[in-house]
């Protein structure tokens, strides 16, 4: 899983794998870091607007 | 507890003591399973009735199946959030409710199958990058977290949770940024779901089960996929359509059905034609290359030829020519068969795709294998039953999933 693993190999199947993996691990983490800290900012910043439910 | 500010305002629920009744009665299955499960963490696989040749047995039928039936939910996010079909975000809601059950049901199954969960990390610390299995195992987790993350925006909107201003932003802020989630979901489903028919493609000692490639993909990758996104909104549709029965409401307008089902009948149809074409080539041309004729693998009274009509014509052609026509999908009985047979067809699939595979004999002197469940195989496999049936009743009750039942069901 980690270049620190003993099984590691720097070979392409182990770059391709574990390189889609890390990739789509990174968008899911930023993506809710970024809501996490805008909820934040905004909830700081006082504004609660009645949003309407179920706007998903 | 009063529990009226809990539940979303402009909608009826059934009284207190007819709740609790509903989830006592499916709490009760839910503890058989749970009772099983800990009895196989406990004892060992010893409790099942797997063998030498069943390695692959209920457990991971129901794996595969509720994966296959599960896909509604990537499937309305693509067609939501990258194609644009708008209509579908009064569904969707539930869509990724029934995706979020499945997917934690596939889970807890695969640990209670591998033995020793203490050890599931395996998988992950010690990845084998040439199995397709470790590949399903990395895309499972990381959409049941993506599935996760789609949930809980409509957890946060109940209108308790939702009075509390960092929770009600970061509902919104999570709504905001939901097609990346999406589109990480699609990007994920394709390669678990291929995956899992990658593996029954590439048993190259088993011909029943192996296919030709592309790449290093056998025709099953794309045939799982494919079926997945045919038939998982069919699974939703028909839940979506308990849900209403059972509450005695009419939870989403016909339109949005009628097009989620359009979509799902033209996936069935084009997905049942190269299903047809891949079991043509396989009978004709990959199985007699390796010594044997289709009928080696029908000649049991169990498995017989009827199961393949039964899987391509019965519950793959017929639903697909129904979900097709407008007059079909007009007429709420052909609709609600078409559905039905749809969900059976992709199941049957998973089951022949597993089980048929593990039956049949791949040498001449090898009778036909059998195997019976025990009965923890049998309660850890309801068990998910149980659970989805309280997620949903717990999420309908208390959460805003059908965004146009106030419009449907108006209170005087």
């Amino acid at each position: 899983m980690f270049p620190f693993c003993f099984e590691w190999a720097w070979d392409m199947s182990h770059v391709v794998f574990m390189g889609a993996l890390w990739y789509a691990l990174s968008i899911i983490g930023a993506g809710l870091t970024f809501a996490i800290v805008k909820s934040v900012f905004d909830s700081a910043g006082g504004g609660h607007d009645d949003q309407d439910p179920g706007h998903h | 507890m009063k529990e009226t500010p809990l539940i979303p305002a402009g909608v009826k629920r059934c009284s207190t003591w007819q709740f609790s009744l509903w989830m006592t009665a499916a709490t009760a299955v839910l503890a058989w399973g749970v009772y099983a499960m800990i009895l196989i963490w406990w004892k060992g696989l010893n409790q099942t009735n797997m063998n030498d040749a069943y390695g692959f047995a209920l457990w991971i039928w129901a794996d595969l199946a509720i994966i296959a039936i599960g896909g509604g939910a990537f499937f309305s996010g693509f067609l939501t959030y990258i194609i644009g079909k708008k209509e579908l975000k009064n569904i969707i809601n539930f869509a990724v409710i029934i995706g979020f059950i499945c997917y934690s049901c596939a889970l807890l199954i695969l640990a209670i199958d591998i033995g020793q969960p203490l050890r599931g990390w395996f998988i992950f610390w010690h990845a084998n990058v040439h199995s397709m299995l470790t590949e399903v195992a990395f895309c499972l987790s990381c959409y049941f977290a993506v599935l996760t993350i789609e949930f809980i925006p409509l957890i946060l909107e109940n209108p308790k949770l939702n009075k509390k201003p960092f929770l009600h932003h970061l509902s919104h802020n999570m709504h905001g940024i939901m097609a990346i989630f999406a589109a990480t979901g699609v990007f994920l489903s394709f390669f678990h779901q291929g995956s899992l028919g990658g593996v029954a493609g590439v048993l190259y000692g088993r011909p029943f089960a192996f296919r030709e490639h592309i790449f290093i993909w056998p025709w099953t990758f794309f045939l799982f996929t494919w079926s997945a996104a045919a038939c998982g909104p069919c699974f939703t549709i028909l839940v979506t359509w308990i849900t209403e029965k059972i509450t005695r409401k009419k939870l989403v307008k016909q339109s949005v059905i009628q097009l989620f089902a359009k979509i799902s009948g033209w996936m069935i149809i084009t997905y049942i034609i190269a299903k047809t074409i891949d079991t043509v080539y396989w009978a004709f041309v990959t199985a007699p290359g390796m010594g044997f004729t289709l009928m080696d693998f029908y000649a049991s009274p169990t498995y017989n030829i009827g199961i393949l009509f039964a899987e391509i014509v019965l519950c793959g052609f017929i639903p697909g020519l129904i979900l097709i026509t407008k007059r079909g999908r007009e007429n709420s009985f052909l609709l609600m068969t078409a559905v039905i047979l749809a969900v059976i067809g992709v199941c049957l699939n998973r089951w022949v795709m597993v089980l048929q595979v593990m039956a049949v004999p791949v040498f001449s002197f090898n009778d036909w294998y059998t195997y019976w469940p025990s009965w923890q195989e049998v309660a850890t496999t309801v068990l998910p039953v149980a659970y989805g049936i309280i997620v949903i009743s717990l999420a309908h009750r208390y959460l805003p999933v059908f965004p146009q039942e106030k419009e449907l069901n108006p209170i005087d």
